[in-house]
């Protein structure tokens, strides 16, 4: 017996007519209630993402870019988290006024994630093919043969060789790579219009990534999903993405079409990361490093977060909180899909 | 560096050593002798020699019956000289982690010698092995499970200290340990915290801070910042390159990211499945890669800057690599080369200088393990 | 074979579990204040934690009772010798608070009261005694056959396995016939030659996953010895899980000596619940109370060392919960 009931098996037709952003985060809040305090993981995001668009959130461990995912995928742990204030508009629709019922035929078959760790991600003790083959048999309705058939159509669609006689492996007796294959093609399997990739390559060896990620980007092209990368890593960034948003303490501090970022970052905790990496094609002298820590959640410092490490910081920045200014060129032309959280952006962009 | 120039050359088999083939009472001594004493800059100080390391792999519950060894390190040979930063990089599985523990004498090499200011320390025990470990210390990846939970910051950094006594004098030890936390940057107040009071980028300036502890010659680096965020990183970068020129070590530098350990590194070896592909100093390697295996990781990293990107020539490998239990016959990259031939599949190709290249002074002209190897620059934009 | 649920559902729980933690863990930032070791942590939730504060008062009190019973008793009461003019079908005085009539008499004309407050020495003695036994003897094998590994676990997990198949009463009912007096240590020793098989495998699974942490690996780098190895890394950290065991099967301890004593073959020079329980069963249809006031009480004390076990497992352990 299925817990998932088979009774909302028949797809309802999708709104095709919706004419809005695919996906849209207004003013979103999360918060986590610890022992030391109430840590503010997410402090107000702001994002869309339209069909066929990749969006890569940018920003490292404690940014609140994953939790936010997991607030849109529904699958924050609450308690301890919660979400104080915000909407999360999916086809004009605010998911966080949902049921759970309702929330849970949108998830897996509408938007899909892909997790880091594809090991854990899937259950040991059942074959790949059968773990593909359930997402046709419980949301479809197919029978045990038809789901074999469709799971191994999906394997080759994600190019695992030889789908056919690998269909009834078990997730151990494939290598890192496939596996993240196979996640992805169970994130596919319902054709959803949204796709979240937490770290989707991270754990996988560089000439390895390079096959996966162009794997999913082709993948969302024919499909013309909506894509959030979420990922801590500017290069694997670089290649995909349409746009990018940094996050930082919660917020978003810069957001940017993917070539005009790099070529002129307007927030100088953009520029500060980029400057820290080291390059592939030139031995640097001292690498830039970003002093300090990134901050505490529970006690993120007032004014803009990003103060005590900044280079540029003045007064204000430590009383005032920067709103997402837009950003201009020197000229005063707008510069289409480009905002800045920084007292001083005009600074930072013209360097 | 010029007076690392002697790099190049390729190594002779057998370094010229002291004897030792048994190591008694006597010889013991020499040993300490040995180990204690200086090494000129750019002298080799650590030089290993077909390393091999082969785990068993056993079936059966009491008898234990052996049914094939993975292959971890199969004849690995390179030199560490001293002061300088020797990068290795490679893909997981590549053996460059089980290298770093064969270093640290955690394992037991199955076949080869290390030879650390000419003793080998595989066979060294007793007294000598003490001096070898008081000199060469280890730094791990995972600064979140290599520091004890139950210790404070104090007893961590300060437990080197109560295994070689003769570091220091008991009642100096705190102040060393506050000092240590000082060099590497943290609050010397901080000494009676415990580790997961502190961030991640703070963890691993602990851990290098019990790697300063004993003064050694060599530091091993295993992955030491891919656990940390972006913008920790480059400090923890920027701190060893620092610890480097003030407390004159040594570094072996294991990694898989290519930038970082182009940043750090003098030379650079790459590594497939247990054997060392090609190794040169870091121009010749990045800028002047001529096996084919370097060029696609190369090629494959995915650099933060859309535009040069664009230019660039991406070698996508196809397949996974193989299992180390079971490594294709001849050269072991050739189930995914796009160069392989017949020869490649019956024959190892040897770590050498290739022979096309042979007295050229072109940045071309470094060992590698490639039947056909030739120059391609994949790094920098077309 | 029921289907799993939605795989993507518990992977995305899984997941969603594992990165929460992260967030939490990664953004320590400045080390705040004071210096907080993990077991200061721990006894931080233990304080603040009701069930703890419940248990530990009761543990207490029935410590104090142990030690000084006749503290609890208004007059010189002797819980041994009956007076036969008071008859077990003399009503419980429940006005009477802590005098000898106050819980009635048995059948022999005792004080149930005061054989209550004098039975409680015999239980937790016999429950400390064999937790402080099997907790030495099962982590001290747990510790070695983890540790050393090889022929050395292969051997030593053997013999566990051996004890370990011995049903554990009827184990203990075939070694306490060989006595004609059974004190507490007899009892006690008897019950941990049986009952240590549980901590040894706790302690031998906890330690093989704490020697593979790279702590371990550095103390080794540094040219560590086996002994400090052991003790100062190992022990530390693989020590939590089989406190946890041990103070939850403390209570089964004393359920075990009781069901011993109830049977005939557990202590015979003190005191003991079990009997009572025993001598009470005849007299179910006409006094009730002769069997319920000493099963209530074991039941009292066992719940508070269960208690007392789950706020110790929760402080220790705070993934579990």
């Amino acid at each position: 017996m299925s817990i998932i009931d088979k009774t909302d098996a028949v797809l309802e037709p999708r709104a095709e007519d919706f004419d809005g952003p695919l996906l849209e985060v207004r003013d979103l809040h999360v918060e986590f209630h610890t022992r030391d305090g109430v840590a503010k993981a997410v402090n107000g995001v702001n994002y869309t993402v339209d069909a066929g668009e990749t969006l890569a959130v940018l920003g490292e461990s404690g940014s609140g870019k994953s939790v936010t995912a997991q607030a849109i995928m529904g699958i924050l742990d609450m308690p301890p988290g919660r979400i104080s204030k915000g909407e999360i508009m999916f086809r004009g629709q605010d998911l966080l006024k949902l049921t759970e019922e309702e929330r849970r035929r949108i998830r897996g078959r509408r938007i899909a994630m892909i997790f880091q760790d594809a090991l854990s991600s899937l259950n040991p003790v059942l074959s790949v093919g059968y773990q593909l083959g359930e997402m046709f048999r419980v949301h479809q309705g197919l029978s045990k043969k038809d789901a074999k058939a469709k799971a191994i159509e999906m394997m080759d669609r994600v190019k695992i060789p030889a789908a056919a006689a690998r269909v009834n492996d078990y997730p151990h007796q494939f290598s890192g790579g496939m596996r993240q294959r196979i996640m992805i093609a169970m994130a596919l399997a319902l054709e959803p219009d949204l796709i979240i990739a937490d770290e989707p390559t991270t754990a996988l060896d560089v000439t390895v990534q390079a096959q996966v990620m162009d794997l999913l980007a082709e993948l969302q092209r024919e499909y013309r999903m909506g894509l959030i990368l979420i990922t801590h890593d500017l290069g694997v960034v670089a290649d995909v993405a349409d746009k990018i948003a940094v996050m930082y303490a919660g917020r978003i501090v810069e957001r940017a079409p993917v070539h005009e970022l790099y070529k002129s970052p307007a927030h100088p905790y953009t520029k500060g990361l980029l400057d820290s990496i080291p390059r592939l094609d030139q031995k640097g002298q001292e690498l830039y490093a970003i002093k300090g820590l990134p901050p505490n959640l529970t006690r993120i410092p007032s004014g803009c977060a990003f103060n005590p490490r900044c280079p540029k910081a003045q007064d204000i920045c430590r009383t005032d909180v920067p709103p997402l200014h837009p950003v201009t060129a020197a000229d005063g032309t707008e510069l289409v899909g480009r905002a800045s959280a920084c007292h001083f952006w005009k600074e930072t962009i013209n360097g | 560096m010029a007076e690392l120039s002697k790099k190049d050359e390729p190594v002779d088999a057998t370094p010229n050593v002291s004897e030792v083939a048994e190591i008694d009472a006597h010889s013991e001594e020499e040993a300490v002798a040995a180990i204690e004493a200086p090494v000129e800059r750019g002298e080799p100080i650590l030089q290993v020699r077909n390393l091999v390391k082969h785990f068993p792999l056993t079936q059966g519950i009491l008898f234990k019956k052996q049914v094939g060894a993975v292959k971890a390190v199969d004849g690995v040979s390179f030199d560490l000289y001293q002061g300088e930063t020797l990068g290795i990089v490679g893909e997981s599985g590549c053996g460059k982690s089980t290298v770093a523990k064969l270093l640290m004498n955690l394992e037991r090499a199955t076949a080869g010698e290390i030879f650390y200011k000419g003793q080998d320390i595989t066979r060294l025990s007793g007294r000598a092995l003490k001096a070898v470990r008081r000199n060469i210390q280890m730094v791990f990846q995972d600064p979140y499970t290599s520091l004890n939970p139950r210790m404070t910051v104090g007893d961590i950094i300060g437990e080197p200290f109560d295994i070689h006594p003769e570091v220091a004098p008991k009642g100096d030890r705190r102040k060393r340990v506050q000092e240590l936390l000082d060099v590497v940057g943290l609050n010397p107040e901080y000494i009676n915290r415990y580790p997961h009071q502190f961030s991640g980028g703070q963890r691993q300036r602990i851990g290098i801070a019990r790697g300063l502890a004993l003064n050694p010659e060599i530091i091993i680096c295993d992955e030491p910042v891919s656990a940390l965020d972006v913008s920790v990183q480059a400090q923890v970068i920027n701190l060893m390159e620092r610890l480097q020129d003030e407390f004159n070590l040594s570094y072996i530098f294991i990694a898989h990211d290519l930038s970082i350990v182009r940043h750090i590194s003098d030379r650079v070896g790459v590594m497939y499945l247990g054997k060392v592909a090609e190794i040169g100093t870091d121009v010749q390697i990045y800028d002047h890669p001529t096996h084919p295996y370097t060029q696609a990781l190369l090629s494959a990293v995915p650099v933060p800057d859309p535009e040069s990107r664009e230019g660039r020539e991406r070698i996508i490998l196809t397949g996974d690599v193989p299992s180390p239990a079971n490594p294709p016959s001849g050269c072991r990259f050739r189930t995914r080369c796009w160069k392989a031939q017949d020869k490649c599949a019956t024959e190892v190709p040897l770590l050498a200088v290739p022979e096309r290249f042979k007295g050229s002074d072109s940045p071309a002209a470094h060992e590698s393990a490639c039947h056909f190897a030739e120059e391609k620059d994949v790094v920098h934009a077309a | 074979m029921p289907e799993l649920a939605s795989k993507t559902d518990t992977a995305v729980a899984a997941q969603a579990a594992t990165t929460t933690d992260n967030v939490l863990a990664t953004d320590a930032g400045p080390a705040p204040g004071k210096p907080r070791s993990l077991w200061s942590d721990a006894w931080y939730d233990l304080r603040h934690n009701w069930m703890f504060l419940l248990s530990t008062g009761l543990i207490l009190l029935l410590l104090v009772v142990a030690a000084v019973p006749d503290l609890f008793i208004s007059g010189d009461v002797s819980p041994r010798d009956g007076d036969l003019t008071k008859h077990y079908l003399q009503k419980p005085e429940l006005g009477h608070v802590f005098s000898a009539e106050w819980l009635g008499y048995d059948h022999q004309g005792r004080s149930i009261y005061a054989r209550l407050l004098h039975g409680t020495r015999a239980s937790i003695l016999v429950g400390v005694m064999v937790t402080v036994a099997v907790t030495l003897l099962g982590g001290l094998v747990g510790l070695i056959s983890g540790y050393f590994g090889g022929w050395v676990d292969s051997v030593m997990s053997r013999i566990t396995d051996v004890f370990f198949g011995i049903p554990f009463l009827l184990g203990a009912m075939v070694v306490l016939n060989t006595f004609s007096e059974r004190s507490v240590p007899v009892v006690s020793l008897s019950l941990a030659v049986l009952g240590w098989t549980s901590i040894a495998r706790v302690m031998r699974g906890s330690v093989i996953t704490v020697k593979q942490a790279d702590y371990v690996t550095a103390a080794k780098a540094l040219g560590a010895g086996t002994g400090r190895i052991l003790f100062k890394h190992i022990l530390p950290n693989a020590v939590a899980p089989v406190i946890v065991v041990a103070t939850i099967a403390l209570g089964g301890y004393i359920t075990a000596e009781a069901t011993l004593s109830f049977l005939g073959i557990g202590l015979t020079d003190s005191i003991s619940w079990g009997q009572d329980i025993s001598a009470g069963k005849d007299y179910l249809r006409t006094a009730q109370y002769v069997l319920f006031f000493p099963a209530a009480m074991l039941s009292l004390t066992v719940l508070a060392f269960l208690m007392f076990g789950d706020a110790v497992r929760n402080a220790l352990d705070p993934k579990s919960r």
